[in-house]
């Protein structure tokens, strides 16, 4: 009886202490945030919509897949590799995590490079953000979380940097290595619920 | 020292996961031509990326309890909310 009710509690800061927020609380505050406010820009979407649903319909399919499917697995691939770089670095081997970086990057170059096209290909057809309320939305979804990637690019941008010399992650460092990642995953899991509701349901 | 894994095998089942989502809400999509159902599933496709991207990518799966069920939540929320405005909007 004493054991267990000495042993209990240890057990439970054992697993406490095991339980590691990535990055640090004020982050996530932050991430959750922009979290909340794209939803609120998903509702609003859908809001939208109910009031013209066949005008909605229409624009959408008249949207091609091809690239925001391409960007999708883009973005993905981007994601493992930052998940790789963040080992690669926890695991000392901060050579190989920093050149994982820089192909996270280019991940993030090319998925701005393609999102560009799409934008002067929609206008240059005539379906630029003046033309319904679906197009417009569209341009303020994609263009918010465009923005979100260009940010990413450039967090990424100091993690490639600062893993190009040996890297102790403890304290401050570890905060923001993996704050720096949770940040880049954002950017991943906003696209997951944009691509599909923007490109295959509104 | 022992050599560490640098993807772990759930990374990876994750990730091949997420592809093959991503392919299979176009097709579902194309089949259904806007059907509400297909939207609602599609939908809930989409939770389940991003449960998957914030448990496995994000490390929330070994974060305090707390943080995990906050973000658990956000995800139920958000098939909830989007599918119930779908449908009865």
């Amino acid at each position: 009886m004493t054991s267990d009710v000495d042993t209990a509690p240890d057990a439970r800061v054992e697993e406490r202490s095991a339980r590691a927020i990535p990055g640090e609380p004020g982050l996530w505050v932050f991430l959750l945030g922009d979290m909340v406010v794209f939803g609120i820009f998903f509702v609003s979407f859908l809001v939208e919509r109910a009031k013209d649903p066949e005008a909605f319909e229409a624009s959408r399919e008249a949207l091609g897949l091809t690239i925001g499917l391409t960007n999708t697995m883009v973005l993905l691939t981007s994601s493992l590799l930052v998940v790789l770089g963040l080992n690669a670095v926890r695991a000392g081997r901060h050579t190989i995590g920093s050149r994982i970086f820089a192909a996270a990057m280019g991940c993030g170059l090319l998925f701005a490079g393609l999102k560009t096209v799409e934008y002067m290909h929609m206008i240059g057809s005539g379906h630029g953000p003046d033309v319904n309320a679906y197009y417009m939305w569209f341009f303020i979804l994609t263009g918010t979380h465009l923005f979100h990637v260009v940010i990413g690019v450039g967090v990424l941008g100091v993690l490639f940097t600062r893993a190009r010399r040996p890297v102790d992650l403890t304290g401050s460092k570890r905060a923001v290595f993996e704050g720096g990642t949770c940040y880049w995953h954002l950017v991943d899991l906003l696209w997951m619920v944009l691509f599909p509701l923007v490109y295959l349901v509104g | 020292m022992a050599s560490k894994q640098l993807l772990p095998t759930r990374v990876i089942v994750t990730w091949v996961i997420l592809v093959l989502a991503a392919v299979v809400g176009p097709l579902l999509s194309a089949e259904s031509h806007g059907g509400t159902v297909a939207a609602v599933v599609v939908l809930g496709i989409a939770a389940v990326k991003v449960r998957l991207v914030g448990l496995d990518f994000m490390e929330l799966r070994h974060a305090p309890r707390a943080l995990r069920g906050v973000f658990e939540l956000y995800c139920v929320a958000l098939w909830v909310v989007l599918s119930g405005l779908f449908v009865f909007l």
